[in-house]
């Protein structure tokens, strides 16, 4: 499981829906990469240093190659987007520490994915859909312009809310989990600040275990620089203060551990 | 060809270290490098006791560079001796541990621990831009720099560099007031003082608003302030800003520095150090050069 600096060749790149992009790597790092970890990828444009950090999506049937489904926002991503099969990518990883899927083996799961937090769910559900674990997924988009919501469906019940209404239910997540009575013993989300914020709150009422899996800023990926950062309720053991490194010790974190 | 140089009294294998602060404790790159590749470790600021650092976003890319304001969180003097200098104790490369401190009393706390430990050097860093209690006021008043210089000196039994601002008037002034306190060594640039603002959002990107601005669009401004400084005095420096390949390293060593050091590259390719070695290898090759002292402009 060592990180490691890899030129990768793209395999397949394609839009599912405006802005978002399906990138598939070649790459012998999908034999070991596990649910919830990332990659950084790196920009050609030497005027861009940093490495994007992109979760893994999914990973083919023989583990040859591995899919990064991301959304093109900032100059970086909108590079990554030019690129097409047969050309090369340099790539950091694998990043962070993944789902612990022993920890969720044998639970009713809930499945929470919001915007741009939906890929590394697919990959999740792929791998507890293969551990046996009875879960349901609810998917959280602005509007009608899905992606990979049929994926979800071919693995589990999959609900879905839209914030124009347009689609399942009107407003978020934890409106279609209010409307649609899903129990579980444990929730996995990963999306933007205020749906993780409120899943916490919803499992913390529910006597429900959460983790979630964060997103922050960073420069080295490898637990080096302190960039990446979160509040924790306890001191940290390896930072011994209150906080911890969202690329080393995360992304995904039991919610009740950190500080929102 | 011999590339070790002799650095205030040290033998480094050759004169390519890290920048601190861009490599952890060096245990974080360790199975992405060779650490034994290289003259020295060069470990994160470390204080008396742990320091939270500041709130995020910590970190942001810049054209050509990035932007930080990480605040020196760390976990303090005494977990980084059991820990990270033991690590660091299993390779053969030196450890140059850089030290932070709001007082002068705590910048003397640590070295007092250090000194009976494997730390080869000190670097003191006197001049972070990310701290609000005053660590910048030591490396931006010359007055100020020399006594903070000598209370160091005074109780560090290992040699001490003093690591510079880029954020003052005159960088000769700092580095002769290093010098005239008893520093066996000066090392620069630190970052510059920075900003970027979210334009859409209309707000600073960085929640300490400014951030120290570093990597390869530094270069020249740091290239210049090496050549001033190492000019200025006769101690030995550490040159250091933006170096991404050999051929930024052989600039600074033409400039005057003695050694070189890799930051922010770090993380863009974390074998950086590695091929600047072997770079310079291949530049004193092809300019018929023996050893890394032929290296200078006459
Ligand atoms: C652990 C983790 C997993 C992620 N997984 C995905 C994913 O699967 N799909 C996806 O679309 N996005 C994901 N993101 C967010 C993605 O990293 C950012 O959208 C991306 O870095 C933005 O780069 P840019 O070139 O578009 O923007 P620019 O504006 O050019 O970026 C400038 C700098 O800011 C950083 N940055 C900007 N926005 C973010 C952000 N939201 N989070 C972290 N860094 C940011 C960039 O990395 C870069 O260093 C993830 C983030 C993290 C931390
Ligand atoms: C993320 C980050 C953290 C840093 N932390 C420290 C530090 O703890 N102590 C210090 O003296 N310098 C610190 N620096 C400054 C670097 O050591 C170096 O002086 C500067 O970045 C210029 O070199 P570069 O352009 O090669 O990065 C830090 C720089 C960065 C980018
Ligand atoms: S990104 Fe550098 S410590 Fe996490």
């Amino acid at each position: 499981m060592s990180k490691r600096k890899e030129k990768v060749r793209i395999a397949d790149q394609e839009q599912l829906s405006p802005g978002i992009f399906s990138l598939w790597l070649e790459t012998p790092m999908a034999e070991e990469v596990k649910p919830g970890q990332f990659v950084g990828v790196y920009p050609k444009d030497a005027s861009r240093l940093l490495l994007r950090p992109i979760s893994i999506c999914d990973v083919n049937e023989n583990r040859t190659r591995m899919r990064l489904v991301y959304r093109a926002g900032g100059a970086g991503t909108k590079e990554l987007s030019t690129y097409r099969s047969g050309e090369e990518l340099e790539i950091l990883g694998p990043l962070g520490n993944g789902y612990d899927i022993e920890a969720i083996r044998g639970k009713k799961t809930l499945l929470l994915g919001g915007g741009i937090g939906i890929p590394p769910m697919l990959y999740l559900a792929r791998e507890l859909d293969q551990a046996g674990v009875a879960a349901t997924v609810i998917l959280g988009y602005a509007d009608s312009k899905t992606f990979l919501r049929e994926e979800f469906d071919r693995l589990y019940p999959t609900y879905i809310a839209t914030m124009d209404g347009s689609l399942g239910t009107k407003g978020t997540v934890i409106d279609a989990l209010n409307e649609n009575m899903v129990f579980a013993d444990l929730a996995c989300a990963c999306g933007p600040m205020p749906m993780l914020k409120a899943v916490k709150e919803f499992a913390k009422d529910a006597g429900m275990k959460a983790y979630i899996s964060l997103e922050e800023r960073m420069a080295c990926g490898v637990g080096a620089c302190l960039g990446c950062v979160t509040k924790t309720t306890a001191v940290d053991e390896h930072t011994h203060v209150n906080n911890t490194r969202v690329c080393t010790e995360g992304p995904v974190f039991e919610a009740s551990e950190v500080e929102l | 060809m011999n590339l070790a140089v002799n650095f205030a009294g040290v033998e480094l294998k050759n004169p390519v270290m890290n920048a601190s602060g861009t490599f952890g404790s060096g245990q974080e790159y360790a199975e992405l490098t060779d650490l034994n590749r290289l003259g020295a470790v060069v470990t994160k600021g470390v204080a008396a006791t742990p320091w939270e650092g500041n709130p995020t976003p910590r970190v942001t890319e810049v054209y050509g560079g990035m932007l930080n304001a990480i605040g020196l969180q760390n976990p303090g003097v005494d977990v980084f001796i059991e820990r990270d200098l033991a690590f660091l104790a299993g390779y053969d490369t030196r450890v140059i541990v850089n030290v932070c401190g709001h007082t002068v009393e705590e910048y003397c706390e640590v070295v007092e621990k250090l000194n009976g430990t494997s730390a080869d050097m000190y670097e003191i860093n006197v001049s972070c831009p990310n701290v609000k209690a005053g660590a910048l006021a030591f490396g931006q008043d010359a007055k100020v720099l020399e006594q903070t210089t000598k209370a160091i000196k005074a109780v560090a039994a290992k040699p001490v560099i003093m690591k510079l601002s880029p954020n003052v008037t005159s960088i000769r002034e700092m580095a002769l007031a290093a010098e005239a306190g008893g520093a066996d060594a000066i090392s620069l640039i630190n970052t510059l003082i920075g900003m970027k603002i979210d334009i859409e959002r209309r707000r600073f990107v960085l929640a300490n608003k400014t951030g120290g601005f570093s990597g390869p669009a530094v270069k020249p401004v740091a290239v210049r302030m090496v050549y001033e400084a190492s000019h200025a005095v006769k101690i030995p420096v550490i040159g250091m800003g933006g170096i991404a390949t050999a051929e930024d390293a052989v600039e600074f060593l033409l400039a005057g520095a003695k050694a070189v050091a890799v930051g922010t590259m770090n993380f863009v390719e974390p074998r950086t150090m590695e091929k600047v070695v072997e770079g310079i290898e291949a530049y004193m090759e092809r300019q018929g050069m023996k050893d890394i002292s032929e290296i200078r402009m006459d």
